[in-house]
């Protein structure tokens, strides 16, 4: 029982951390390290970026071929990093998640306003 | 390897990664100020477990599992290790069984269900003559060669065949261009069409053309393997002469090196039509094989009907001739391989049941293993192992065990395969028998089928939370309720082995005692000391009957000269020496057959004089041939004097004395004075006596060949030389061949019998072991866990009887009812090898107990020793373990 439960909800979060992933590499290429500072920075620390989620997710999706990888000298530290970068695929599925997660937003915000007129 | 390469290279980009970004964490909180210690600290906290990390990210790459099971493998093996004696005997056991049962399944491959090298060999199928009564088909069980007129008809009148082709054996005499190296040989006379409809093309010049299957048209078609051994693999015989019975035959063409049909005895092919015009005309001549090739448009059953339609007309037509009624067919495979199919699906089931339980042995022995490891299982549970990964390890470790069984078993059986090929006759050669894919294919299966079974139960047994939780709550002496469950299982397992046992037995019980009643058959003729020889003179030189009787009598007349030569004797074929001819015949004395019944029918033989005497064949009324017999002589000069058989003269002369009276015979045409009775003799070992009627050899005939027989007063095989000398010397040209004794003959007639019945008994000894070694395992464990129990019950005044009583009843309990269940179970199984027994009722009360006797006995034998260790227990050593 319980197991069924915390599956349930690594798969949300999952999907939520795939298109987070995907809209940061929008701007450019980046890090591993990069990618969850900037979650972090632009939700005002709001979302912490677990690193047990964040390698498997970026090695999740380069499987699927949203993101590619290559190991680039990085222009500050004159040391290599492993860069990720959006393919086109993933910048479709960039869409694609982003209008699902509109939808999903409207509708739980649907049924929360219900709920509250009906109390 | 690639992907081991990937896979490593995919770990240390992970690792690297994963360290890039932790230091660059660590140099951003330097950046901010902190001593290089915290800075590490921070960066370690900030990121967690580098370890769990990589491994989780490692894991979307799927190797996970692989490694997962990498560390199965790796812990199996060493478990495995740690109990060589277990490891090694399980191996064993597994490479025997699957050995075993890989080889007879190659041989089955390759006989049964391997398409043959013709085209389209589906749709190719043998139409054999049927008669309707049970005692017409008793000698070719119910498939009748075809008569040559009733071919030609078929294949005139039907429409269901795309073509029909006919065969026969006929064994001439072979001589090189010049008459030289005479070699008896086996030769097909095949109709032109034979060829073509098979999809064979000659290798080198041509097959039969419809012009040359004519009478007279003298042409041969030699096979590759003659071509090779006696021709050198020279093409330049081709258009040049040999000989066949002194007679010239060109040479038109060699078949391919594949075309090995009907067997490999076969050196040679002539025209169908060679074997005389007047033969072919005969509707009651069964001798030839007719095969057929199915239109593709037309089903088997409609096109049969119609063969059906023109033989029952045929039958209608020729009432008193041996013409049967109805016509029967097989494919061509199942021809080719109908001696061998019956023992073959025998041996496989025996071999399967060896199997299941080398099998059910593994896993016993696994139960009783993983009652030692039910600790350890009880803290890998405790520490979080999920009850699939403890089911898997132990898989793995039945698939070790089998896989390692497996190899070495289809390793052995490549050998065996080979020896097996060798000694089992009549084994269909149109195939090679070797392995191939799909032989592996099974084999695999074989193996991964073994280890499912041996491992799943105990597994599933070994890891249920009952037995975990039993182990880890209870002090060690009271685990007897623990190993209950086990127990039980253990006990399950054994009866099933055990009934299995006790079919193979039985099975193996009466396939022997059948062949020891075929051995032991009396044929009706000395069979110590008696040696034969086979030789026919060829019509060119010895043109006259005076020649071939003087050439016959100077024979007889050196060889009797020959010291240890006690009789000889010339005749047309021994007892036990097969089927010959026959004959049809009326009885001039008697009111004339009813029409429409057949004419009565008796085996046909020639001997002379001495014949009966030489083979001591008793003379019950009246007198043997004599030379005073040649005054009277019929159509082909041969005295009309005739010998009956016992049999002959209780069917037909019931209550009469035949002596003085005739018997009509329809090949001589003629009437014979009955002169002689004699004692009834087998045509074959297993084939039920048959009337017989003997002429006279003193007309110098030589149509059939002759078989010499010589009795000696020591080991007759000795003699073979000296009497080949003597022919030599009469006739150098002259080849003898099937130089057999007469045990020599009836072994040859006992085919496999002897091979199936030690193959099955062989199988049946091996259960029996394995059998006994796990009932032996079962109670040598249940006495470890009643130590205290018995300790206990000593200590309150048991008697060391009653506790070899207490623990003999629990041993022998499963075997009791192992073998009902086995005994019962018998009674069905023995149905399937009925059609092999001779002799013997498949419910032969005294193999049935026997066999539940031997059982009975092993089982004791198995249980004896763990329970008197039982009894010899000290009260005091097993109380104070408590």
């Amino acid at each position: 029982m319980s197991k069924s439960k915390t599956q349930e909800r690594a798969a949300l979060l999952q999907g939520t951390l795939d298109m987070l992933i995907l809209r940061t590499l929008l701007y450019g290429p980046a890090h591993g390290h990069q990618i969850g500072k900037h979650v972090q920075r632009t939700t005002n620390d709001f979302l912490q970026m677990q690193h047990g989620s964040l390698y498997p997710a970026l090695h999740r999706l380069e499987q699927k071929d949203w993101i590619v990888s290559k190991w680039e000298v990085a222009p500050d530290r004159n040391r290599e990093f492993k860069y990720y970068r959006l393919t086109a695929q993933g910048k479709k599925q960039l869409v694609l998640e982003q209008s699902k997660w509109k939808r999903m937003v409207e509708a739980v915000a649907r049924v929360l306003s219900t709920a509250a007129e009906e109390s | 390897m690639k992907w081991w390469w990937q896979f490593r290279k995919r770990g240390a980009d992970v690792e690297r990664e994963l360290q890039s970004d932790l230091e660059l964490e660590e140099e951003e909180q330097r950046d901010h100020g902190a001593s290089p210690e915290e800075s590490r600290y921070a960066a370690l906290r900030s990121f967690g477990n580098p370890t769990l990390i990589s491994e989780q990210t490692r894991a979307v790459w799927s190797w996970n599992a692989l490694e997962n099971f990498l560390r199965d493998v790796r812990i199996s093996v060493r478990t495995l290790f740690r109990s060589p004696g277990f490891s090694v005997l399980a191996v064993l056991v597994m490479a025997l069984c699957i050995g075993a049962a890989t080889s007879l399944f190659t041989v089955m491959r390759s006989v049964l269900l391997r398409p043959l090298p013709f085209r389209d060999p589906d749709r190719l199928v043998m139409i054999y003559e049927n008669f309707r009564d049970a005692e017409s088909n008793a000698q070719w069980s119910d498939k009748t060669p075809v008569a040559p007129a009733d071919y030609l008809d078929w294949r005139a009148q039907t429409h269901g065949f795309e073509d029909m082709a006919a065969w026969y054996y006929f064994p001439p005499n072979l001589t090189g261009e010049h008459e030289e190296l005479p070699e008896m040989v086996q030769a097909g006379g095949g109709s032109w069409n034979l060829f073509p409809l098979l999809g064979v093309n000659a290798a080198i010049g041509r097959t039969f053309t419809e012009s040359e299957d004519r009478p007279g048209e003298n042409v041969v078609l030699l096979t590759w393997s003659l071509f090779q051994r006696r021709f050198g693999g020279d093409s330049s015989i081709v258009n040049r002469q040999i000989h066949l019975n002194g007679k010239p035959y060109t040479v038109v063409g060699v078949l391919p090196k594949w075309f090995v049909y009907p067997d490999a005895e076969v050196q040679l092919w002539t025209p169908y039509a060679g074997i005389g015009a007047d033969v072919i005309s005969h509707h009651e001549y069964h001798f030839s094989r007719v095969v057929a090739r199915l239109r593709p448009d037309v089903s088997l059953a409609s096109a049969l009907s119609q063969v059906e339609a023109v033989q029952y007309q045929l039958h209608m037509q020729n009432l008193h001739a041996p013409v049967a009624a109805d016509v029967i067919s097989t494919t061509l495979i199942d021809d080719l391989a109908q001696d061998v199919k019956k023992p073959l699906i025998i041996l496989l089931c025996a071999v399967g049941c060896m199997l299941l339980i080398g099998c059910l042995n593994v896993a016993n022995l696994m139960v009783a293993r993983s009652a030692a490891r039910q600790r350890e299982i009880a803290i890998c549970s405790a520490l979080g192992a999920k009850r699939i990964t403890l089911i898997r390890i132990q898989l793995i470790e039945s698939l070790l065990i089998s896989m390692a069984g497996g190899i070495t078993g289809v390793l052995l059986s490549l050998a065996a395969t080979n020896w097996l090929v060798g000694i089992w006759k009549d084994l269909p050669t149109a195939q090679n028998v070797h392995p191939d894919g799909v032989v592996l294919a099974v084999a695999c299966a074989l193996i991964f089928g073994a280890a499912l079974l041996a491992g799943l139960l105990p597994a599933i047994s070994s890891t249920s939370k009952s037995a975990i939780a039993e182990t880890s709550s209870r002090t060690p002496s009271h685990t007897a309720a623990g190993g209950q469950v086990r127990t039980a299982l253990r006990k399950t397992l054994l009866t099933v082995e055990i009934a299995t046992t006790v079919v193979l037995l039985i099975a193996a019980g009466l396939l022997l005692k059948s062949f020891w009643r075929l051995r032991t058959t009396d044929v009706g003729c000395a069979t110590d000391n008696v040696l034969t020889m086979r030789y026919s003179l060829p019509g060119k030189k010895y043109d006259s009957p005076t020649k071939v009787n003087a050439f016959n009598e100077t024979l007889l007349e050196r060889v009797r000269a020959l010291p240890g030569v006690r009789a000889a004797a010339l005749g047309s074929t021994v007892p036990g020496a097969g089927y010959g001819t026959d004959d049809l015949f009326t009885i001039p004395e008697h009111p004339a057959v009813a029409a429409g019944a057949m004419l009565p029918e008796a085996l046909y033989r020639t001997a002379d004089p001495g014949y009966f005497s030489a083979l001591q064949i008793p003379l019950l009324s009246g007198r043997f041939f004599t030379d005073s017999d040649r005054t009277s002589a019929d159509r082909n000069g041969r005295p009309k004097t005739v010998i009956i058989s016992d049999q002959l003269m209780r069917q037909y002369f019931p209550g009469e004395n035949p002596l003085g009276l005739h018997i009509h015979s329809m090949r001589g045409n003629a009437d014979y004075e009955i002169v002689g009775v004699v004692g009834d003799t087998r045509y074959q070992v297993g084939q039920s006596d048959k009337v017989t009627t003997y002429f006279s050899l003193l007309s110098g005939d030589n149509s059939t060949g002759l078989t010499l027989v010589v009795r000696t007063s020591s080991d007759p095989l000795r003699i073979s030389i000296p009497v080949q000398k003597v022919i030599a010397e009469l006739d150098a040209q002259l080849p003898v061949s099937h130089v057999l004794t007469m045990e020599q003959i009836i072994e040859q007639s006992l085919g496999n019998a002897s091979l199936s019945a030690s193959l099955v008994l062989g199988f049946a000894v091996m259960s029996l072991i394995l059998a006994s070694v796990g009932l032996y395992g079962v109670l040598s464990y249940l006495t470890i866990q009643r130590t205290g129990e018995i300790g206990v019950r000593m200590a309150l005044g048991a008697q060391r009887g009653e506790v070899v009583r207490l623990m003999l009843g629990d041993g022998l309990r499963p075997a009791f009812y192992g073998l009902v269940l086995g005994l019962a179970a018998s009674v069905g199984a023995v149905r399937l090898i009925q059609s092999m027994l001779y002799g013997t009722s498949p419910l032969d009360p005294a193999v049935f107990a026997s066999v539940a006797a031997t059982l009975l006995a092993v089982a004791a034998l198995a249980c004896l020793v763990p329970a008197w260790r039982a009894s010899r227990i000290d009260p005091m050593q097993a109380l104070r373990t408590e």
